[in-house]
């Protein structure tokens, strides 16, 4: 028994990365960054408003909350379709009530089939990030091309007449990329995405056409992770994410600027027993006064030095 | 395949040599982070799967990526705040990747120990010459850079062959972290028959495997450390124990989990009588001290009940 010589080749062993993606860096290792009013912490709230078809293809892989029962898969469905309904009219309630502005991230198709609720978003967010077609378009290896293009196409004019200015910033169902998904993003006019969970500040993101910048938005810290994967209370959820608050707050203040990125999911956190503890954690929040800067995602990433605009950084 | 591995004959809790650690200390801890890289598209094994979601699955790369780029810095200083020297389990492709974290272990005469090249290059069906090539090139790596023998191996992604550890043995290493079958050191039998030992490692207080495979609340994770700290403590006036503490920086660095962690340290270092050691340090003194003591008492116990 052997295998292919291939196993104890390594190819890609040198400096840096083992592909071309971004440079490597280490957070510490960077010029501090300093956001408006010298708060140490940034905060970014991130709402994913999403659509579950019943009759999901699954190609290449099963976003987290897809159908899992033999179709029809109504216990599911509905679950999802409860943050459509109900659950997103709490959290904004409860952003409005501490005066937090969130940006959303927007299935093309919930704007497509509610554009109530998507004017209703696109009224009071800070920001609106294209968050893919629906939560079955995984962008994966699985799609072809012409496929994911269209995917990202659609989404964008789906959701470009609700708002003034054209969306720039964009999150994939479950965070997906292909290998190719950064071209095309560059491509359709995208100049920043969050799928990379691999950092606390943004970084330049390289693509074949014109660069990116990537503001990683925290899967660890996310409800429906906290929550739906590792199946803790909404209590600790509140008490994990009150504890990140302080721990980079206080490194904020030592070494220079850092972001809290709060991803939600109105069909976890917007739920009667969970929503509770959400307002717990934005009281927390709010009591920092003025150590935080609630902010939109692009102010975000202009603060932290990066210049977004035309249809890519590198054009 | 067999039904025992055979790496070491049964030595019950209530007849160990009285160990007792340099300066009568009770308890050995050592830290142990794992300092690892993980390739985007690796060849994929035929026997494990490096990754859940069709490559590139960008959002277990960017996980395991998070550490080099932002833990282990933020890990580092709150071993430093304790005196903490960590034996590191090293992938050593980060002597290339990533130099400059390896300039910061060494900075703080830290141990490196192997943990093979890469952590998503599996053992999983190398022959003995390939995984032998492999394990050798590894150790060379560590002494190549760093001017240290690598005495320990954990193999990598706790991947191993029938052979892995009589392997390294072979090649010159004194320890495996590899088996978890005792809160001591154990001589282990290989066949060439070097003296060589296990160096308690952990499962159970392992952040991944707490984090990930558990699922337990990052407080939480804090007070198993406490309390498996307390009983080995308890239990070391007797003979003396050890307790490692596994660490990933992509997952104890996070913001959420340090703070709690950081407690837990704090409540061990609170204790009179605790040895913070390297793996190698405790391979070394128990080799030295106790390693015959307890072959005698195994062949003692085996002739006694045969």
């Amino acid at each position: 028994m052997s295998l292919d010589e291939k196993f104890l080749s390594y190819e890609k062993l040198r400096h840096g990365m083992d592909h071309e993606r971004y440079e490597w860096s280490m957070l510490e290792r960077r010029e501090p960054v300093t956001w408006p009013g010298n708060a140490p912490l940034a905060l970014w709230i991130n709402v994913c408003v999403e659509h579950f078809p019943l009759n999901p293809q699954s190609a290449g892989f099963k976003a987290p909350g897809n159908m899992t029962m033999p179709y029809p898969d109504l216990r599911h469905y509905t679950l999802r379709d409860y943050g459509n309904r109900v659950g997103i009219f709490r959290i904004l309630e409860a952003l409005d009530r501490h005066g937090f502005h969130a940006s959303f991230a927007i299935n093309g198709e919930v704007a497509e089939r509610y554009p109530y609720l998507a004017q209703r978003l696109a009224e009071v967010g800070a920001e609106l990030l294209a968050h893919g077609w629906n939560m079955d378009c995984a962008h994966s290896s699985a799609v072809d091309e012409q496929t994911e293009r269209q995917w990202i196409r659609q989404t964008l004019a789906a959701l470009e007449h609700l708002v003034d200015q054209p969306i720039r910033g964009w999150l994939g169902p479950a965070r997906s990329q292909s290998s190719r998904t950064p071209e095309l993003l560059d491509e359709a006019g995208i100049t920043w995405c969050a799928d990379w969970v691999n950092d606390d500040l943004p970084y330049r993101f390289r693509t074949d056409a014109g660069d990116l910048v990537n503001l990683p938005l925290s899967l660890e810290l996310e409800d429906r992770f906290i929550i739906n994967d590792n199946l803790h209370s909404e209590t600790e959820y509140a008490d994990q994410l009150i504890d990140a608050a302080d721990f980079l707050l206080a490194e904020g203040r030592e070494r220079g600027g850092r972001l809290l990125a709060l991803n939600l999911h109105p069909w976890v956190i917007g739920q009667p027993h969970r929503i509770g503890q959400l307002e717990r954690l934005f009281e927390h929040l709010y009591g920092l006064g003025d150590l935080v800067w609630s902010a939109a995602p692009s102010e975000i990433i202009a603060a932290a030095g990066f210049v977004l605009e035309g249809s890519g950084l590198g054009d | 395949m067999k039904s025992d591995p055979g790496l070491y004959g049964y030595l019950p809790w209530d007849r160990r040599p009285q160990i007792r650690w340099p300066n009568g200390a009770r308890i050995a801890v050592w830290v142990a982070p794992n300092i690892e890289f993980y390739e985007l598209d690796p060849p994929v094994n035929p026997q494990r799967k490096p990754w859940p979601r069709p490559a590139p699955d960008v959002t277990a790369y960017a996980t395991r990526d998070y550490g080099n780029r932002v833990g282990h810095m933020r890990m580092m200083r709150v071993l430093d705040q304790f005196g903490i020297r960590g034996s590191v389990s090293l992938s050593t492709a980060m002597l290339t990747h990533h130099p400059e974290i390896i300039a910061l272990v060494l900075e703080r005469d830290w141990e490196l120990f192997s943990h093979g090249i890469y952590n998503t290059r599996y053992t999983y069906g190398l022959s003995e010459d390939q995984e032998r090539a492999m394990i050798i090139d590894a150790m060379q790596r560590i002494r190549e850079y760093s001017g240290q023998h690598c005495d320990g191996y954990l193999a990598p992604a706790l991947s191993h062959s029938e052979h892995t550890i009589d392997l390294f043995a072979e090649a010159g290493g004194t320890y495996t972290c590899d088996l978890f079958h005792d809160d001591q050191p154990t001589p282990v039998t290989t066949r060439s028959g070097k003296r060589f030992v296990s160096v308690p490692y952990s499962l159970e207080l392992n952040d991944t495997i707490v984090y990930v495979v558990n699922k337990i609340e990052p407080r939480r994770y804090g007070e198993m450390i406490g309390r498996a700290f307390d009983r080995l403590y308890a239990e070391g006036e007797r003979s003396g124990t050890v307790m490692c503490i596994p660490l990933h920086a992509y997952q104890v660095g996070h913001p959420h989990r340090l703070a709690a962690f950081q407690r837990a340290l704090d409540h061990i270092l609170s204790h009179d009588g605790v040895w913070l050691a390297t793996g190698r340090e405790i391979a070394r003194h128990y080799l030295e001290h106790y390693y015959d003591q307890a072959m005698a008492t195994m062949r003692e116990i085996e002739e006694s009940t045969a």
